[in-house]
């Protein structure tokens, strides 16, 4: 075995890997047996059971997947039952319990990706690697799949390799980095240019525009009083912005007045959502913005604690994150006693996901948070009063946090004269697909799609899918319409398709990632998602008929009915939303009167074709048989 | 004691006591409510969906949803019964169910349900997964083609046996049982026959070796009554000798079915 | 009872991938048989012996797809029958048959016709005469849409009766505790 070979590259790739804090960590020798680096691992994360998400991630840095004796290794020292730690590590996308290759290449799937020619671009790839995509070359060497949208959409087709994010993919990179992968240079002697990230703000308003000093928020804060600050903070009524819209102010109120042993602030970083980046482009460029309202939440429920959950393919923001909590702590705006005042006292640690859209709905984060499976909890009790440890805990959206300075600087009722009357302040937005301007458009709300189509260079719109898979796909018709809590709601996603676009394949790949994404928990959602994929798959196929049709819409019913968590319950709407306004875009794959199976029947018959040798009539079959 | 908080249930008045769920009153009460992944020995886990109802018009699971005083809860509709099943259908066809040649048939919570809701077809496609059986232990059989991942012998080898011989791996379609062993073998972890876990499967994956089929057909846990009319499964059950039948619910009448 | 007569209803009835059990349960009805008699005739089913379905008002299918003939089969019962029924579990969710779905063809294949001890020179039949087996085992109603089932590993002859009487009277069928069994 090339144990040896391993551990080299590993290193290397260790090393390279710039997104990595465990590198200054952990200097990896090739001569280290499990139980040393683990040990390292396990010091650093304080053996903590909670910590066995942060655990596994680092000990897989090591090998490029987690060794079965790691996991021995982990159970004895933890004591933690092998099969809980087996279970969590075959959760996450991320995460191998098998050798997954020295070079783990995933490409972004997002629609976006594949109307710049992803695929195309991976199948170039595996033929110049001679692998076949999702399957480990022989060598050991590299492994070529799909992962969902990886958060640059107005930069793709992306990609990740070793986690770490590449975009722009061109057919000349791509045949660049099959020779750099043959020829096995560490990535960190990748061209740098290839790991650049743009920001791409295209329109700034009241939050990308705000220069907030660091502590300049704290100290609104400690000079008003902290009942005060929360008043300002309803006053503005500001809502958040991860999705569900609900409330700021009286979030923090309700976790404040709920009785616990502890309380924490959770920074909701996992931006999962297909077509949405904004949060990626806030923490890179207002870390301390964010960081400062979180901060500015402790203050107010009283919480000593605070997380980040930082999506994986987001990574390589965390030595930058990493330096503005240190530079922070430095300030005394983090640590104990913040700003000279007793008893203040709060830090911020970062969690990092592993490929799990799930851990973005609240509750699955705090179980992920707390080391587990990213299972969305039964709900009530709701996080303010049992989130993290059981403790009430608010989880708050990036942008939602740093909003919180803006008002605590500027005071509540200045921000709630901005956009309408029941959506107060701004909102960003991710703006991808067909346009000549991808990147960050900031608004206040009330903003019309036409108006956002035209400052992004839109021509010849067929529909925008507003706040991804999840949310909706509206028509030219629509273009008037708003960006509002009470008309188009909108964790910020903004997916643009011109009139050569095909309605049916982008629902078709937004029903593929709710199947991808489906934690499995709950059967409507586990089995349902997957069958409304094959559904799909049968009506891309050419085997639709209005008796598949009929079937989506029951199973919409059932999603809707009886899934446990959000995912569940909009993994229909792509479908639903495309059917009522490009039914066109259906009815041609609905070409047939009659119920036709969803496999090629004389496909099926090909083995055995092959076996006999025979190619009569009689060895064939006529796939439909309606015609007739 | 406040003992004179009620609910409705299809209409019929349903006593609750603080901190029960709406299927446990209901169970306490004689009333059936379809479930698979609950079991009132257990923290309730609500994934099945088996049991989701109709709360004051809006749909929940009633083995995690608490009942409010007066709610309105509505269980044995038409409405719901269809969802029931084609959530049953879903779970025959994710796994490989062949009844003729499953030591359970007759004894299972799974079909006899699909029973009770008049199951007819499976409905959708087959997934026909390829899921390997672990014969390995010495007196237990794990034939995963038919588990539908409720997770009950997970809770009962955790909350009750302190053992964690089960755990669930993976995520979405691709979400499947394991156990606690380096090998992946049962044989290999501490499972034994005393263990509740041995004795929650309510599906023909956990089974007991040679002792097989030893009940004649006629003679098996649901096939006098329904499951409807038969208390808690569990205390019918044949391979289950330790629940304790007096603490059952009183056995409700046949409803008929 | 003094019902006008009706002209009867023509029945057809075939075995695809299964073993005959469920002919054998539609047997069992016993001698309520002669009272359907007066009710239905039967045109191809292995108690007559047409060779070919013609145009029928109830079509009985026993067994999965196991191989071309039976799609063959199935589709002429679909085009033929007004109604096509499921009977018994091979033809609903592919039984014993599609146990060999997890195993791929060709290793089948290869198992049986080359690798098996004893076998000496042994080939895979390639006479155009066989019909092809598919590389999966199917239920019929992922091939065609099927009206109604009847389940059972073989459906009791009184559940068979019951559908029957139930669709020759013009009611949905339907079973109650005990006639509804997959086993
Ligand atoms: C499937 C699913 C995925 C979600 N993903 C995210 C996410 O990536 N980021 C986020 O902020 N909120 C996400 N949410 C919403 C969160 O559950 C939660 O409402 C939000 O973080 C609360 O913060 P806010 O009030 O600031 O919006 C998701 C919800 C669901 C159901
Ligand atoms: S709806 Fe989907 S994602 Fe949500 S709990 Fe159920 S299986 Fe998991
Ligand atoms: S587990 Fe139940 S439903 Fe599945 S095959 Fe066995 S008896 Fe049938
Ligand atoms: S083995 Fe049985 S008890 Fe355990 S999860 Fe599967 S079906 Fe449930
Ligand atoms: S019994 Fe309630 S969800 Fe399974």
């Amino acid at each position: 075995m090339t144990i040896n070979v391993h551990y080299k590259l590993t290193r290397m790739s260790v090393e390279s890997d710039k997104g990595s804090y465990h590198q200054r960590v952990f200097m990896i020798s090739p001569e280290k047996t499990h139980a040393e680096y683990l040990d390292t691992i396990l010091a650093h994360h304080q053996h903590n059971a909670n910590n066995l998400l942060q655990i596994l991630i680092a000990a897989q840095d090591v090998h490029g997947y987690i060794h079965s004796d790691a996991i021995d290794h982990l159970s004895e020292q933890m004591a933690l039952p092998r099969s809980k730690i087996e279970g969590v590590a075959g959760f996450y996308s991320f995460l191998h319990l098998q050798a997954a290759g020295d070079y783990r290449v995933l490409f972004s799937d997002n629609i976006t990706d594949r109307m710049a020619g992803n695929i195309d671009l991976m199948k170039s790839l595996c033929s110049q690697l001679w692998v076949e995509p999702g399957k480990l070359s022989e060598d050991g060497l590299v492994c070529v799949g799909t992962t969902s949208c990886t958060g640059m959409c107005d930069q793709g087709p992306g990609m990740l390799v070793n986690n770490i994010a590449i975009n722009h993919i061109t057919a000349e990179r791509i045949n660049a980095i099959a020779e750099l992968i043959r020829e096995r240079v560490p990535l960190s002697a990748w061209p740098a240019s290839f790991f650049a990230i743009e920001d791409n703000i295209r329109r700034r308003d009241i939050l990308l525009n705000s220069q907030i000093q660091p502590g300049a928020a704290l100290k609104a804060m400690l000079a008003r009083g902290d009942n005060a600050t929360l008043q300002e903070i309803k006053t503005s009524k500001l809502r958040g912005r991860g999705g569900a819209g609900f409330s700021t102010g009286m979030k923090w109120e309700f976790c404040r007045d709920a009785a616990g042993d502890a309380h924490y602030v959770v920074c909701n970083a996992d931006e999962g959502e297909p077509g949405t980046f904004k949060d990626r482009v806030l923490l890179n460029g207002y870390a301390d913005t964010v960081f400062e309202g979180m901060t500015l939440c402790a203050r107010i429920i009283g919480a000593k604690q605070g997380f980040l959950y930082l999506r994986g393919e987001y990574r390589y923001l965390l030595p930058h994150l990493q330096a503005v909590l240190q530079k922070r702590r430095g300030q005394n705006l983090l640590g104990t006693s913040i700003l000279g005042h007793e008893g203040f006292d709060f830090d911020i640690a970062i969690h990092l996901g592993a490929g799990a859209y799930i851990c973005g709905e609240e509750s699955a984060l705090i179980e992920s948070l707390e080391g587990k499976r990213g299972t969305p909890r039964n709900r009530p009790p709701f996080p303010v009063t049992h989130g993290y440890l059981n403790c009430p805990t608010v989880v708050n959206n990036v942008e939602t946090f740093a909003s919180t300075c803006l008002i605590t600087t500027h005071g509540g009722a200045w921000y709630s004269g901005i956009g309408t009357e029941t959506s107060c302040g701004s909102k960003i937005l991710s703006v991808s697909g067909d346009c000549e301007r991808p990147g960050l458009y900031e608004y206040p709300f009330g903003v019309t799609i036409a108006q956002v189509l035209a400052d992004c260079g839109a021509q010849d719109t067929q529909a925008v899918q507003v706040s991804g898979p999840s949310g909706v796909c509206i028509s030219a018709d629509e273009f008037n319409r708003r960006i509002a809590f009470d008309d188009l709601a909108t964790a910020g996603a903004f997916m643009i398709f011109n009139q050569t676009r095909d309605m049916f394949e982008v629902a078709r790949n937004f029903v593929h990632f709710f199947a991808h994404e489906s934690c499995g928990f709950c059967t409507p959602c586990r089995v349902g998602t997957q069958l409304l994929s094959n559904m799909m798959d049968k009506l891309a196929d050419g085997n639709g008929s209005p008796y598949d049709f009929t079937e989506i819409e029951k199973l919409n019913v059932l999603l809707q009915s009886t899934s446990h968590c959000g995912l569940g319950h909009s993994a229909c709407n792509p479908v639903l939303n495309t059917i009522e306004k490009f039914r066109p875009a259906y009815d041609k794959r609905l070409a047939h009167k009659d119920f036709i199976p969803a496999f090629d029947l004389d496909r099926a018959l090909s083995q055995a074709r092959q076996m006999t040798g025979r190619d009569d009539t009689g060895a064939h079959l006529e796939s439909s048989h309606e015609s007739k | 004691m406040n003992q004179n908080k009620t609910f409705t249930l299809d209409g019929k008045t349903i006593p609750y006591t603080e901190g029960q769920t709406i299927i446990q009153a209901a169970m306490a009460a004689g009333e059936y409510i379809p479930h698979l992944c609950f079991n009132p020995e257990l923290k309730a886990h609500g994934s099945c969906k088996l049991c989701t109802v109709k709360a004051n018009g809006r749909q929940t699971a009633s083995c995690t949803q608490q009942p409010t005083p007066e709610m309105v809860v509505e269980s044995d509709t038409q409405e719901l019964n269809d969802e029931r099943r084609a959530l049953l259908q879903m779970l025959f066809v994710e796994g490989n169910h062949f009844c003729p040649s499953c030591e359970k048939s007759g004894d299972c919570q799974l079909q006899a349900t699909a029973y009770v809701l008049k199951m007819m077809s499976p409905h959708y496609n087959q997934f026909y997964p390829d899921r390997p059986v672990d014969a390995s232990h010495p007196e237990y059989l794990l034939d995963f083609n038919r588990c539908i991942l409720c997770s009950l012998c997970v809770r009962a080898s955790r909350d009750v046996d302190g053992k964690n011989v089960f755990a669930l791996s993976g995520r979405g379609i691709k979400s499947h049982l394991i156990v606690n062993a380096k090998s992946g073998q049962l044989a290999d972890t501490d499972f034994c026959d005393a263990d509740k876990a041995a004795h929650v499967c309510p599906v023909g994956v956990i089974l007991k070796k040679r002792v097989g089929f030893a009940t004649p057909i006629g003679s098996r846990s649901f096939d006098e009554l329904p499951i409807s009319a038969t208390p808690h499964p569990q205390g019918a059950c044949p391979v289950c000798p330790r629940s304790d039948a007096a603490t059952l619910p009183p056995h409700p009448k046949s409803r008929g079915a | 009872m003094n019902t006008p007569v009706k002209p009867k209803l023509r029945v057809a009835t075939t075995s695809l991938a299964g073993c005959f059990g469920c002919h054998m349960a539609i047997l069992d009805i016993d001698e309520r048989l002669l009272d359907l008699l007066q009710l239905v005739e039967f045109d191809r089913s292995p108690i007559t012996d047409i060779k070919h379905c013609g145009p029928c008002d109830i079509g009985i299918i026993e067994g999965g797809l196991c191989n071309a003939e039976n799609v063959h089969v199935l589709r002429e019962f679909r085009a033929n029958c007004k109604i096509l029924i499921a009977i018994g579990a091979c033809a609903i969710n592919g039984g014993l048959p599609a146990q060999r779905n997890h195993l791929s063809l060709s290793s089948i294949l290869e198992e049986v016709y080359h690798a098996q001890h004893g076998l000496v020179d042994g080939f895979i039949p390639n006479d155009p005469e066989l019909p092809l087996p598919l590389d999966k085992v199917h239920p019929i109603h992922e091939v065609v849409k099927v009206d109604y089932f009847i389940p059972g590993c073989p459906p009791s002859g009184d559940a068979i009766w019951k559908v029957l009487t139930d669709l020759l009277a013009g009611r949905e069928p339907e079973l109650g505790h005990g006639l509804i069994h997959y086993d």
